[in-house]
């Protein structure tokens, strides 16, 4: 693993000059992401913040090659793109190495594009997709999305005088993708970058498809100063809300362990979107929370091993 | 090129068989498709092509049609000659991505088995779904029976990638009255095929590792109306070469390919416009009326997108009476789309035929010798009273 000094000179697949918002997860972790990268690449992008401000014509802010057809389909755009690589290499007809790599949010990854994500995992392209997951519709303005998580704000959960906020906690999708049993699948944090780059570099290697989900907050939606964004991913790791693990070829790996485990409440009180829940008649949601976060880890530990 | 005239074999074979082998002929790098009936035994066929090693194709074998026609997307983006085939609900799904495919001036070839779409589900012929993606810059082919599907899918090939084109092609035929019956129809050599559609020659591939390239990216107000223009300048290139394929086609098989095929038209009073199979039976009505002393005769649409107006509007123009035949329903209170755009092509004329419209075989209800005959009789009353009272008529439905 080269120092992140080394990392900090490679150069940049993904420019700046892009018009993320300031603080913004997701290119954070494209960045991270390809460094790990040392072969020619392919990106597909799921519509979304990532693909409509890295790419405003007559600009783009990417060094590779790199296509975005529509919201829910990059995982069978990509699987087109690395279909056509296997024939044209097959025939002699494009010299050299190729990697392929697709990016969504969690409303292209886990909902919309989830059909075409299972569709194309189960077929075994060989292809990395990168879910920059933060939970929540962000680009059309905040909107719950199935990795949105309990009790959390947006603009189709708001915090009413009835209904306090999202009702139900996200879907597992780390966990769903591990059960389609490819190579490998990991979730990452770009507050950890040297186990983000690793993990990546492990996804970008593997003979076949691999899922990472990897925490991306939205200033803007979860209502948190932008420079605060890696101390937010920090603190969902140290809670346990977001562990880091893997699960290569099958085999589930803990790759951080928190030495001692902080309250969900830590990482909750961080984020506007949860403020609500600091009142006195939902405090029993951030109880309910809490309940989650502790039987989730305990899965995972046991799947790990750890327990 | 001097292309020479080749030995074709004749075999008998269905619309679906003929389409799965001019696919084997043309042998394209990547193919990604679902199965639907009555599309289904090209997927088949295709996929006993790529278990034997008779093609080098790469097969996806996609978990629905949106992403048979996004992976498409991709694999003719990276580089690769890419085909797909669909009907009815399939090419539903695919909507959203039609429109990009064309957008992306990928030149993808779609054979489309025509099929009624739901509700209610039924799985037989009409044209409901390649009539509703007419607006989609997909060129349109239709057959009127096997040989022309095989010949189509062929000719497609070259049309979708000339350079004054490159835009995606769907060549379409009638669900089970053409799939899946068998018809004598000539085969080219492989050899004589490969030659003909040529060497894929991509334009800005993905896999270009020295010159990275970006598809998909957002234009706003300063520049999307702007590459909608240039599909629109593609289409209007579209007929040049249409026709030179076409002649090329036939120097190499002796079937020559137009926009249409004008029969009797020349002196014809009352004329019938059909598209596909139903085209074949106008004209065997048509033949049996000139026996009785009646001016009849059939323009039979082969190309609808680009829809060439003028030509139809020359061939149609010395008609009286014009009876259009769509077997799809445009629910405007107006009748279907050939209607719309058949009146539209002969409204510019000093002299036009009066028009009307047979709404006809939705969900692959028969259409009979006799029902076309009825059609006639009917044009011929109008040319007598000289005006339209009712234009549009539901041909052979219980009211």
């Amino acid at each position: 693993m080269p120092s992140l000094k080394e990392l900090s000179r490679q150069p940049e697949l993904l420019t700046g000059g892009h018009r993320l918002c300031a603080g913004c997860g997701a290119p954070i972790v494209v960045r991270q992401a390809l460094k790990a990268l040392d072969v020619p690449l392919v990106a597909a992008n799921a519509t979304g913040c990532l693909e409509v401000a890295t790419a405003i014509y007559p600009y783009t802010a990417w060094r590779c090659s790199w296509i975005h057809s529509a919201f829910e389909n990059a995982a069978a755009t990509i699987s087109g793109v690395e279909a056509a690589y296997r024939s044209l290499k097959r025939q002699g007809k494009v010299p050299g190495e190729f990697r392929f790599v697709a990016f969504g949010g969690d409303g292209g990854t886990f909902d919309i594009g989830f059909q075409s994500l299972s569709g194309a995992a189960e077929r075994g392209h060989r292809f990395v997709y990168v879910c920059y997951d933060n939970e929540a519709y962000m680009n059309t303005g905040i909107q719950r999305s199935s990795a949105t998580p309990l009790g959390a704000e947006t603009t189709t959960t708001p915090a009413g005088e009835v209904i306090p906020g999202k009702r139900g906690h996200r879907k597992d999708l780390t966990a769903i993708m591990a059960a389609h049993d490819i190579p490998y699948v990991a979730q990452v944090s770009p507050s950890h970058w040297n186990d983000l780059v690793t993990k990546m570099k492990k996804a970008f290697d593997a003979e076949g498809p691999a899922f990472i989900n990897a925490i991306a907050p939205c200033p803007r939606g979860w209502r948190h100063d932008g420079s605060l964004t890696i101390e937010v991913t920090r603190v969902a790791v140290e809670t346990c809300y977001w562990p880091l693990y893997e699960v290569d070829h099958g085999k589930w790996r803990l790759t951080y362990k928190p030495r001692q485990k902080k309250p969900v409440e830590e990482w909750l009180k961080m984020q506007g979107r949860f403020r609500h829940l600091f009142r006195p008649e939902n405090r029993h949601l951030i109880d309910e929370i809490q309940a989650h976060v502790d039987r989730k880890w305990e899965e995972l530990l046991r799947r790990c091993g750890e327990i | 090129m001097a292309v020479q005239a080749v030995t074709q074999q004749k075999l008998a074979l269905t619309g679906n068989e003929a389409v799965a082998m001019a696919m084997k002929q043309i042998n394209p790098d990547v193919v990604a498709a679902y199965p639907i009936t009555p599309q289904t035994d090209i997927v088949q066929y295709f996929s006993t092509f790529v278990a034997d090693g008779k093609v080098k194709t790469e097969f996806v074998t996609v978990e629905s049609e949106h992403s048979a026609m996004s992976a498409c997307v991709g694999s003719c983006a990276a580089g690769a000659r890419t085909m797909t085939a669909t009907s009815s609900q399939g090419l539903a799904l695919m909507w959203e991505m039609l429109y990009i495919a064309a957008g992306f001036r990928l030149p993808i070839v779609m054979p489309v088995v025509n099929r009624a779409l739901s509700a209610p589900i039924n799985i037989h012929c009409d044209h409901s779904d390649s009539m509703g993606a007419r607006d989609s810059g997909w060129i349109q082919l239709y057959s009127e029976n096997a040989q022309e599907a095989y010949d189509n899918t062929i000719q497609a090939v070259r049309i979708a990638e000339h350079a004054d084109v490159r835009l995606p092609v769907m060549v379409c035929q009638d669900g089970f009255v053409i799939s899946h019956s068998l018809m004598n129809l000539e085969v080219l050599p492989d050899e004589a095929v490969a030659s003909f559609v040529g060497e894929f020659a991509p334009r800005y591939p993905l896999l270009d590792a020295e010159h990275p390239v970006t598809y998909g990216a957002l234009a706003l107000q300063d520049s999307y109306f702007e590459a909608r223009r240039q599909i629109a300048d593609a289409m209007s290139r579209a007929p040049a070469v249409i026709l030179e394929v076409g002649k090329e086609y036939g120097r190499l098989s002796g079937r020559e390919y137009g926009f249409f095929e004008a029969h009797r038209l020349e002196d014809a009073e009352v004329a019938v416009v059909a598209i596909g199979s139903a085209a074949g039976s106008a004209k065997a009505v048509a033949d049996s009326l000139r026996g009785q002393g009646i001016k009849a005769g059939v323009l039979k649409v082969r190309v609808f997108r680009p829809w060439p107006w003028r030509e139809i509007g020359d061939a149609l123009g010395s008609a009286r009476v014009v009876g259009v035949m769509d077997r799809a329903d445009g629910l405007s209170n107006l009748g279907g789309p050939l209607f719309g755009d058949i009146r539209s092509a002969l409204y510019d004329r000093t002299r036009r035929p009066l028009v009307v419209d047979y709404i006809y075989g939705l969900g692959g209800r028969d259409v009979s010798l006799e029902d076309i005959e009825g059609v006639f009789r009917d044009l011929l009353r109008i040319k007598d009273e000289g005006r339209v009272t009712e234009p549009v008529t539901y041909l052979g439905v219980r009211e």
